[in-house]
């Protein structure tokens, strides 16, 4: 029998990923609630996207039409008629600058490397006393 | 760690020797494996030691998909070696999926929980004990190693492979948004019946379809944590990360992100 405690989630310092589930199920009551857990009406990720894209574009196109009726100050509009292009050029700046400073900052573990090469000698001379044919 | 004794005191007086009421956890390590003949016997001496260091419950179930190179013969040398009771080889004729390997070998596991890794040395067993701490920590349904957070990291990918590597996790992580950090890697443990489940749903092969698993994991809630680990690549044997490879992850992606 399985004594568990329901911990509480602790926020800092553990690798810890999904915060939307609160923690109530047990190990027990997994198998049930997993079939209705599932059922939850969720959008794709592409849909989700379009979504976003086309609120943030009738907004975008309403401003700069004019479809509202609003009479921006012509310093606004300066600004908000290129705006989508700026938003773009920034997202691929985001994009290179994170993913170039993730490669600078990706870990060699040369230590894991070494220290595998040596257990793999130990292994070998092991497995050789304990009769294993390679 | 933080577990509350139930203790239902029996009536009787009887001294029974301890550890009886607990069920013990049981770990079964599922590795399929195709021409690995210079590295099973490496790979099985190094959980052997894992385990046994830090007095886990274990099995590990070999799954060979029928290797030419004569990956079965080693594999039977080794179940004499290590006892039958440790060393399960439940092989395959031919070469099948990565998902069929699992159901097969998840048929006969005995375990409560389930592991899977690659073969080929580029996981190492000493994590799995981190795995186990972790799963317990937070009561999760898989725990997950990841080369991207913490101390984790690759040993033996050059620049080229590194930049295809953080850009393939970036725009996956944008796209999907699938709440762990590491979607292709293949170093997990799971609950036995959460892997059940997931295998049931899901459909991709190869890099995509550890991939899939975690996005479907998502979707059905489940709990995920995560184990930072260092991945040093095959040491014997030819990596692959060719052309192919590219874009049947790219098709794997879009697949996923037009569909869940």
């Amino acid at each position: 029998m399985r004594t568990t405690t329901p911990r509480r989630r602790r926020g800092g310092g553990a690798w810890l990923v999904n915060d939307f589930r609160t923690p109530t199920s047990g190990p027990l009551g997994e198998e049930e609630d997993a079939g209705t857990r599932g059922k939850a009406v969720t959008m794709t990720k592409l849909a989700q996207w379009l979504w976003g894209l086309a609120l943030l574009g009738s907004t975008w196109a309403a401003l700069t039409m004019g479809a509202l009726g609003l009479e921006l100050p012509s310093s606004c509009r300066e600004v908000l008629w290129p705006l989508p292009a700026y938003l773009l050029v920034s997202a691929g700046c985001y994009a290179l600058g994170t993913v170039g400073y993730r490669v600078a900052t990706f870990h060699d573990c040369e230590d894991a490397a070494r220290e595998l090469q040596s257990q793999i000698q130990e292994a070998r001379a092991d497995l050789a006393l304990r009769g294993l044919r390679f | 760690m933080a577990s509350v004794e139930v203790s239902c005191t029996p009536p009787r007086s009887r001294r029974e020797p301890e550890g009886r009421a607990q069920r013990q956890d049981k770990y079964s390590v599922l590795l399929p494996t195709y021409n690995e003949r210079e590295n099973l016997p490496l790979i099985v001496w190094l959980l052997v030691k894992s385990f046994s260091e830090s007095g886990i419950n274990y099995e590990i179930i070999i799954i060979d998909d029928g290797s030419p190179d004569g990956t079965r013969d080693v594999a039977e040398q080794l179940e004499k070696i290590y006892g039958s009771d440790k060393i399960v080889l439940r092989p395959r004729e031919k070469k099948l999926g990565l998902g069929t390997a699992y159901i097969h070998g998840m048929k006969h596991a005995t375990g409560n929980y389930i592991i899977i890794m690659d073969a080929d040395l580029s996981h190492h067993p000493k994590f799995i004990p981190e795995f186990i701490r972790k799963q317990k920590e937070g009561n999760f349904d898989i725990v997950s190693g990841t080369r991207y957070k913490g101390n984790g990291g690759v040993y033996g990918w050059d620049l080229k492979r590194k930049i295809i590597s953080r850009g393939a996790n970036f725009i996956t992580q944008i796209l999907l948004r699938p709440g762990a950090s590491d979607l292709t890697g293949s170093f997990r443990l799971y609950r036995k019946e959460v892997l059940q489940k997931l295998i049931e749903k899901c459909v991709s092969k190869g890099y995509v379809f550890q991939m899939e698993m975690i996005v479907r994991a998502r979707q059905l809630n489940y709990t995920i944590g995560e184990v930072p680990i260092s991945f040093v690549d095959r040491v014997y044997g030819e990596s692959k990360l060719g052309g192919n490879e590219i874009v049947s992850f790219l098709k794997g992606l879009l697949t996923l992100f037009a569909t869940t």
